[in-house]
């Protein structure tokens, strides 16, 4: 997926809350994710996990606290997100909806973005893309003839163009087919090896929880487990399926 | 350059996906033709009687097109959640505004000189002569509304009753481009054609504030 590693960045969530109205959807949240980490988000419904995921993207303000992603090999100063700003940071986001246009065609899609975040070799990344979620011969069709697994691809190709060093995935496996998850499966543990630190919400046992190296419950937006054995990462991820 | 090269890819993105759909020309064209048309019935459309209420009925049915042109600008961005991508993928996020606005004066511009002639013909007042004014005052109003209409569009998208806010606070906000935009028409369209250069210099002082406003806090707008 990705010809060279990456610069590795972590997440750092320093007390951070958010408040909606009078509703706390996360409450003073502590957490560090190594660079390289591939960790996997679990909870409930409404406990927080997608908020989580959105404040780390920037695409979400927090009420308080403040965000870091520190970089070992760099001596430059971490950028830092405090309540108050928003920081560009170079991460992938697969959310719940799929982020792409249903008006056009999937390899539209992926040059518009391409083109946005100024990749390199646009139209050879797109192809690449293209061909690795099985999508080449459907490239001319418009998205919205999609089913939601193809739908789901365009998504994840998106969140990969421009080879990001943190992945941030809401769900990732939604909508995929059984080849789907193991292609899915498959490409996590190669950008997990190659350096990519992955946060992800999921829901039970996987082809892809199976690539987590820690987990983590949330809980009406407070962090209440974080393990980093194996079995007590399966049993998080299966209780909080429950 | 990131900048210019951002938004060219997002008007085409814009200009690609409206002329696949045609949601927004269809709706505006058959809006502004049904308010000209009607009113050529209730009135004598005498020249004399012409240029004393065209002007102002053709502004109005431009004014009420384009808030319905304005209306799915950013709510058609909600339904994917796209909007977030692109926040995610652009340095600059006034590129987002400015395709979009950009966009906007392309479609308003576009379906007002296709219903000018149908004006003219319907209400017996002589364009030709004035076209080039015309086409200016045209660009100048129509850039007004599409740069207040779309930064109101990003706000009213996150609000609800959605539907309710753009028009709410859209229409008050462009009456003084109304007024104006008016005001330089009727000279035009007058026996002895003149440029109201006061009304002109008004339209552009306020789409430069209105544009420097938005690229100033444009940002804050798109945030959840």
């Amino acid at each position: 997926m990705t010809s060279s590693g990456f610069s590795p960045t972590g997440i750092r969530f320093e007390n951070i809350e958010k408040r909606y109205g009078g509703l706390a959807a996360l409450r003073r949240i502590r957490l560090e994710v190594a660079p390289g980490e591939c960790v996997a988000l679990a909870g409930r419904n409404g406990s927080g996990k997608t908020t989580l995921l959105r404040i780390a993207a920037g695409l979400a303000r927090p009420s308080s606290g403040e965000l870091t992603f520190p970089s070992p090999g760099s001596k430059a100063a971490a950028p830092t997100a405090p309540s108050n700003s928003r920081v560009k940071v170079d991460a992938g986001f697969v959310a719940h909806a799929t982020m792409v246009y249903d008006e056009l065609t999937a390899e539209e899609n992926l040059l518009l973005f391409a083109r946005l975040q100024q990749t390199p070799n646009v139209v050879a990344r797109v192809e690449k893309l293209l061909r690795e979620v099985g999508l080449f011969d459907r490239r001319d069709s418009l998205v919205r003839t999609f089913s939601r697994g193809m739908r789901q691809r365009v998504a994840i190709a998106r969140a990969l163009l421009h080879e990001p060093s943190i992945l941030l995935l809401d769900e990732p496996g939604t909508g995929l087919d059984p080849q789907g998850l193991a292609w899915l499966a498959a490409t996590l543990r190669q950008l997990r090896d190659a350096g990519c630190t992955i946060l992800m919400s999921l829901h039970g046992e996987s082809e892809i929880s199976m690539l987590a190296t820690r987990a983590i419950r949330l809980d009406a937006g407070l962090l209440v487990a974080d393990t980093r054995t194996g079995a007590e990462v399966r049993s998080i991820l299966t209780f909080a399926d429950a | 350059m990131s900048l210019l090269s951002s938004t060219s890819a997002l008007l085409g993105k814009e200009l690609r996906t409206e002329f696949r759909s045609r949601e927004l020309l269809t709706t505006t064209v058959v809006f502004i033709l049904m308010v000209i048309v009607l009113f050529s019935f209730t009135f004598d459309p005498s020249y004399t009687e012409s240029r004393r209420f065209g002007p102002g009925l053709l502004w109005l049915a431009f004014l009420f097109a384009a808030s319905l042109m304005l209306q799915p600008c950013f709510l058609r961005e909600q339904t994917n959640d796209t909007l977030s991508a692109l926040r995610l993928s652009v340095s600059d996020p006034f590129a987002i505004f400015l395709a979009k606005l950009i966009a906007n004066t392309m479609f308003l511009l576009f379906t007002e000189l296709l219903m000018l002639p149908i004006f003219a013909i319907l209400y017996n007042v002589p364009v030709l002569r004035v076209l080039g004014q015309l086409i200016l005052v045209f660009f100048l109003g129509s850039l007004g509304v599409s740069i207040a209409g779309t930064a109101l569009s990003a706000i009213s998208a996150q609000a609800r009753m959605r539907e309710l806010l753009l028009p709410l606070l859209l229409l008050p906000l462009l009456t003084p481009v109304l007024v104006s935009s008016t005001q330089v028409t009727v000279g035009l369209l007058d026996p002895s054609p003149f440029v109201e250069w006061k009304g002109i210099g008004f339209l552009i002082v306020f789409d430069v504030v209105f544009l420097t406003a938005l690229w100033l806090f444009g940002e804050y707008l798109l945030e959840e």
